[in-house]
């Protein structure tokens, strides 16, 4: 992918799927796309007819198909373009994307050191194109999954992740509302989560945190006091220019 | 739109597209050396605050100013003052990366 120029290209809506009443994925079909790896974002630029125009960068949230890449847009009241793709953008309509972009939050198939994958409410798009791109390639590298959200019925991929997939376990953490008989009680993320949820230090695992600026500190911070190497630990937060 | 806290941020990751118009290949996934305070790590980690009128990337470790990039419309500006250095990673010289098909 490298030498290649950064360019826009028009991408067409090809399929949605709702997850939450919230959010909901997008599918486009993107002519000459030079494939990405698990956890790369794009940018995405809408322009009204007037001329004026706005960009945010989404996750991509599966890996490389061909030229389908699929993006899961978590609406952000009043936000500005989120709204938009999330409830108006219909299939058939056309946007602006560029990408892949950033080669360091990623995960690629040849790794074989165990994965712990920290996801924070949406900051779970880049880490399930990782989940999907470790089936998709047959890996066996282990991997454990910490999802943090404040409630059951805010879960991204609830049925895929419900679904058998052999050396990938998940764990769900509630910080408001928990499910009937739950015994965690509801709560932020805490060392004994990532105790329970994660590798020992000793595993020498590689670790992914995305999520909210103030959760992906936590984790991090939590992750560094049990002893995992500060290289080891790659962050994406989601900054103040989402909507 | 809500107004962002002055102290929100986000990683250095979002420096990804911006910079990819102007180089060749990623420059998140170099390691950059703070003038600061000498804290090196990837472009990737540092504390980009975007909303003043361009990207200013801060140093996790001493919240100095380390990069800055602002696109106007016919140019970009890249501000590197606060950079000791950034090291690259490349495909070995010589040898074939196998994204780029060679001349026939």
């Amino acid at each position: 992918m490298n030498g290649r120029r950064l360019v826009w290209r028009i991408a067409r809506l090809v399929e949605i799927r709702d997850e939450t009443p919230s959010a909901r994925t997008l599918v486009f079909q993107i002519p000459d796309w030079p494939g990405h790896l698990a956890g790369q974002h794009v940018d995405i630029r809408l322009t009204a007819e007037d001329g004026y125009s706005t960009q945010r960068s989404y996750s991509i949230a599966a890996p490389a198909d061909g030229e389908r890449v699929e993006l899961t847009i978590q609406r952000v009241p009043d936000g500005e373009v989120s709204p938009y793709l999330s409830e108006e953008l219909a299939v058939g309509d056309e946007v602006e994307i560029r990408g892949p972009v950033g080669g360091w939050f990623v995960w690629r198939p040849d790794g074989t050191a165990p994965v712990l994958l920290v996801a924070g409410g949406s900051g779970i798009v880049p880490l399930m194109a990782m989940i999907r791109a470790r089936r998709q390639a047959g890996s066996r590298t282990p991997f454990r999954l910490v999802y943090s959200l404040r409630e059951p019925g805010e879960r991204y991929y609830a049925g895929e992740l419900r679904r058998p997939d052999p050396g990938l376990d998940v764990t769900y953490l509630y910080t408001r509302v928990v499910p009937d008989g739950w015994a965690r009680p509801p709560g932020r993320l805490t060392v004994a989560d990532l105790n329970t949820g994660g590798w020992p230090a000793d595993f020498t695992p590689a670790c992914y945190v995305c999520g909210p600026t103030g959760f992906v500190e936590t984790a991090a911070d939590i992750l560094l006091a049990m002893g995992h190497d500060a290289r080891a630990i790659k962050t994406e937060r989601f900054g103040p220019t989402g909507g | 739109m809500t107004e962002p806290a002055q102290d929100s941020y986000q990683d250095g990751n979002a420096l990804a597209g911006p910079l990819r118009e102007i180089f060749a290949v990623d420059v998140t996934a170099a390691g950059g050396q703070c003038v600061h305070c000498g804290l090196t790590g990837p472009v990737a980690s540092l504390r980009v605050y975007g909303h003043a009128p361009g990207l200013v990337a801060r140093c996790p470790g001493c919240d100095e100013v380390v990069l800055r990039l602002v696109r106007g419309p016919e140019s970009a500006w890249l501000d590197l003052r606060g950079t000791v250095s950034l090291r690259i990673p490349l495909p070995a010289q010589g040898v074939p990366d196998g994204s780029e098909a060679g001349p026939a």
